[in-house]
């Protein structure tokens, strides 16, 4: 990252309490004088402007901002941990003794001096919200609108949103921390309604990542997810009920990786692994998918929704294999947990918020590509069912069992593509899945920049993708049984 | 404003927001609404909170997390004739809300004129607030609440050898002060407090490990689950999932136990609203006076229960609250409105811009064995996964997970299964109510027979 951001993001936050760097080390001295093993100051600010079209009217728009300071002080696997939506010393000061009243019991630490690193940067320190005017975002809702209504007289509801969102962090800790961060990230959907002889459909379409709002303009972008939630739409109008039961499945590229994260992303986080209640707990070295499965977690691809040039415990971001070959290599870790586990940070510490404490989370999550012509997979099952689309997923990370909800898939017959069939939930135990994984395509996708990620009450942006695979047995939710 | 954050660690005997802190609210939001007006909005509308709370989680018998929390902040909606702009803050300073007010206010100048915005109806406003005693906040001492969660995780522990480790048990209070004003003079501030107990454990057989849960909300901790039940529910949950056997994909009656009844209602509340109805994005599109669900059941609100979950005078536009039927004897009486929503349908709001207050469910019950016998031969669900509801074509698939019953009586465990039907079928299907009612939630239910949904299974 180059200084100027770290710096920037650094000074802009202390500046709005006007906090001298020496009076952040006086603050951190106090929080260490008792027994605690590391004390961190995180400093936020998030400004969010968010517009949305509706019924061929730009009716609503908002602004939010929110700033704050949270303290965490940990002793061993306690934590003490504080927060206040003002960034002021004397607040900082009662928050961190709020904080550090955790411990009471142990060894006296001192705070390590501030560790000054140049790191790669992921994506650029913009403002996103100011990188369109207002008058534009009015602009192109209206366009897409439009746009979305002359493609077939079928649509009868349109929605458009575009959101951009400003991020400055800046976290200070005794072990010598002392990064900012500044993120910008994007987000623009689109969803329709159509109907025909009385049946109504939906579909859905968005995109985005850490970049300014100027890549909706080029190559059509924002008009290609008008279309494609058109023809989502169009499409699920033919769709029939869906079958039910055990059969093989292919799942397209790109979004459907949701399947990457429930079955095997979760239960490869540290905190799981550390409290061994995870289905993954102990077993680093063993096969725990088909040898075709290789998966990664990377934080270092430039400008996606889940990449982190530095996490939110000022660790910078990477790229941890998973799983290769099918075997399990690592965890995805915070500063906490791999302390206790006797292991490194892999930069996966993320927080939604300052109010929110860090837990180890994914950032992008994929499968590498592997060697099958898409066309050869399809034409490998006899009966099954081709799922192109999916709405979200869940997942148990003790029992293994996740699921996922197909919002457009196709049944296979004979080796062919035929018709739609009606969005149904696919349901699987990880491990068991993994290793029924039996063919992967050449074709590796990452998604469009739309997911968010939820894990004990706090959201984060991520990105997920794979190739196109073949899982040869998996309960399909239909209702045709 | 300033922060109370280590008062609050030392504030042990008594709740944490006083009477005078509502007329302090109401009087931060009056100074913005003002602002707003000297800025040019012809009309607004203000929320302005302030949330304290306390959580301690312990984790093996020590303690994991303690957590202070201080939530504050507004939000903002203003007027240029029918344009609308929104703004919100978590900084309450002086210059913040100026930021904020002229933030909303330059919106306002972009966005479409829509002739259904605007604030809710002068005659609507609710003239009276009724005492609803929803203040009854616990202190906030980090020992009690160490008590209360390490008494639940550790009766879950000893319950019986099959539990494995626990996942932790929390403990939380919290007191919350909130105000709502508007340009027509409604201006209102009330206090309401929460306290909860949850744990979270983990039983292991041969076949596996299982993860299970139990959790109570009210208004103080005197009206919680015991830390005692808390973790002897947590346990047998767990206990009850381990050993999963297979059934054949088919047909059959689904119970909902109570704990997921709640969401069953929740689909048809949403297919129900507003929003939904105007964008016509919902299978029960023109529903009222017709039949959505069995004949057997109504679901009514009751807003004025003193001390209740879902107890309020007014909703988030300040439009009162009333008693009513959603739903009498399997016919829709009233969509959930706000302003907007109502004014598009031609209609007026019914209170409901915040949700359903203390809605519950109306029906004959029985003890849940009865039901159980009348199942006879079926899936009962404790647990559903994902997302697979869709409100516009009334589609339903979800994971599931539970027992299976014969005879009557639990058989064994079951996971891994899917159930879908349609949403219509499912609420014209539901034949018998448990009498499990949880009463300390929002919408209030117990356990739901559904005669006959598709399951599939590996």
């Amino acid at each position: 990252m180059t200084e100027t951001v770290s710096n920037s993001a650094k000074h802009d936050l202390l500046a709005t309490g006007d906090i001298s760097d020496r009076q952040l080390e006086t603050m951190m001295s106090r929080m260490m004088s008792r027994e605690i093993d590391r004390g961190e100051l995180f400093f936020q600010c998030r400004r969010n402007e968010s517009w949305s079209l509706e019924q061929g009217i730009v009716k609503s728009a908002g602004f939010s901002v929110s700033r704050g300071i949270g303290a965490r002080a940990i002793s061993g696997e306690k934590s003490g941990f504080a927060y206040a939506d003002d960034i002021q010393l004397d607040v900082l000061e009662q928050t961190s003794s709020a904080a550090r009243s955790i411990a009471r019991v142990g060894s006296s630490q001192s705070a390590n001096l501030p560790v000054k690193r140049k790191l790669p940067e992921f994506y650029q320190g913009i403002d996103p919200i100011v990188s369109v005017s207002k008058d534009e975002k009015v602009k192109l809702l209206s366009r897409i609108d439009k746009f979305a209504r002359s493609l077939d007289p079928r649509v009868k509801e349109v929605s458009v949103s575009i959101n951009a969102n400003h991020e400055s962090t800046y976290i200070y800790s005794s072990d010598g921390t002392d990064h900012g961060d500044v993120r910008p990230l994007v987000r623009f959907g689109v969803s329709v309604v159509v109907e025909q002889n009385g049946r109504r459909e939906n579909g859905n379409c968005g995109g985005g990542g850490r970049h300014d709002l100027s890549w909706l303009y080029e190559n059509e972008t924002a008009e290609k997810f008008a279309r494609e939630a058109v023809r989502q739409a169009l499409v699920n109008l033919e769709a029939v009920d869906a079958p039910a039961g055990p059969m093989p499945v292919v799942l397209g590229p790109g979004w459907p990786g949701v399947l990457l994260h429930e079955a095997v992303g979760h239960g490869l986080e540290g905190d799981f692994n550390r409290k061994g209640t995870s289905t993954f707990s102990n077993r680093i070295g063993e096969r725990v998918a088909s040898p075709l499965c290789t998966i990664v977690d990377d934080a270092t691809i430039p400008n996606r929704r889940g990449s982190l040039t530095i996490d939110d415990e000022g660790t910078p971001g990477q790229r941890t294999v998973l799983i290769e070959n099918g075997v399990l290599k690592g965890y995805m870790q915070d500063k906490l947990n791999a302390k206790l586990m006797g292991v490194a940070s892999t930069g996966n510490g993320r927080r939604e918020s300052y109010a929110h404490q860090p837990l180890p989370r994914m950032t992008n999550t994929f499968m590498l590509a592997g060697e099958s012509d898409p066309e050869e997979i399809v034409k490998s099952v006899d009966r099954g069912v081709f799922a192109k689309t999916f709405g979200g997923g869940q997942v148990d990370i003790t029992s293994g069992q996740f699921v996922f909800s197909a919002t457009e898939a196709y049944l296979i017959e004979n080796g062919k593509i035929t018709v739609p069939v009606k969005g149904a939930t696919l349901i699987g135990n990880g491990p068991e899945i993994m290793t029924r994984v039996s063919m992967v395509g050449n074709d590796l996708e990452l998604d469009l920049g739309v997911g968010v990620c939820g894990k004990e009450g706090q959201g984060v942006p991520v990105g997920v993708g794979q190739p196109t695979l073949k899982i040869d047995q998996i309960t399909v939710g239909g209702t045709q049984a | 404003m300033t922060t109370t954050l280590v008062d609050v660690n030392a504030n042990t005997s008594q709740g944490v927001h006083s009477p005078e802190d509502e007329a302090k609210l109401s009087e931060f939001v009056s100074r913005i609404l003002d602002v707003a007006k000297s800025g040019g909005a012809t009309a607004a509308e203000v929320t302005a909170g302030d949330d304290i709370g306390l959580d301690v989680k312990m984790r093996e018998g020590d303690i994991d997390t303690v957590e202070f929390s201080r939530d504050r902040g507004f939000d903002i909606t203003v007027y240029r004739g029918n344009r609308r702009g929104n703004a919100s803050t978590t900084d309450t300073r002086e210059d913040s809300i100026q930021e904020a007010v002229d933030a909303a206010l330059a919106i306002a100048e972009h966005t479409e004129e829509d002739s259904f915005s605007g604030l809710a109806d002068p005659d609507l406003l609710a003239v009276n607030f009724p005492d609803l005693d929803l203040y009854r906040c616990d202190p906030m001492d980090v020992e009690q609440l160490k008590d209360a969660a390490q008494t639940a995780e550790s009766i879950a522990l000893d319950f019986d050898e099959k539990i494995y480790r626990s996942d932790g048990a929390r403990a939380s209070v919290s007191s919350n002060c909130v105000a709502y004003g508007n340009s027509l003079g409604f201006l209102h501030a009330y206090r309401s407090s929460n306290s909860s107990l949850y744990t979270d454990v983990i039983a292991k057989s041969s076949n596996g490990m299982q993860r299970a849960a139990w959790f109570t909300m009210a208004r103080q901790r005197s009206e919680l689950d015991t830390p005692e039940l808390v973790g002897t529910k947590a346990a047998e949950h767990a206990i009850r999932k381990l050993d999963p056997r297979p059934i054949p994909t088919g047909e059959y009656p689904v119970l909902f136990d109570q704990t997921v009844a709640m969401g069953l209602i929740l689909h048809l509340l949403n297919a129900l609203s507003g929003r939904p109805q105007y964008l016509r994005s919902t299978y029960l599109l023109n529903a009222l006076e017709e039949q959505v669900t069995s004949p057997e059941v109504s679901l009514k609100e009751y807003p004025f229960i003193p001390g209740a979950m879902g107890s309020r005078a007014y909703d988030s536009e300040g439009v009162a609250t009333s008693e009513k039927y959603i739903v009498e004897r399997g016919m829709a009486k009233n969509y959930l409105l706000s302003s907007y929503s109502g004014r598009k349908l031609g209609m007026q709001s019914t209170g409901n811009a915040s949700g359903v207050c203390n809605l519950t469910v109306e029906a004959l019950t029985l003890p849940l064995k009865d039901v159980l016998k009348q199942m006879d031969r079926g899936l009962v669900v404790t647990s559903l996964m994902g997302q697979g509801v869709n409100i516009l074509t009334g589609d339903y698939s979800r994971g599931a997970s539970g027992y299976w019953v014969e005879n009557g009586e639990y058989a064994h465990a079951v996971d891994e299964l899917t159930i879908a039907a349609k949403l219509d079928d499912m609420y014209k299907n539901m034949v018998a109510f448990g009498d499990d009612v949880e009463t300390r939630r929002n919408i209030r239910t117990g356990s739901i027979l559904i005669s006959n949904m598709t399951v599939a299974a590996l």
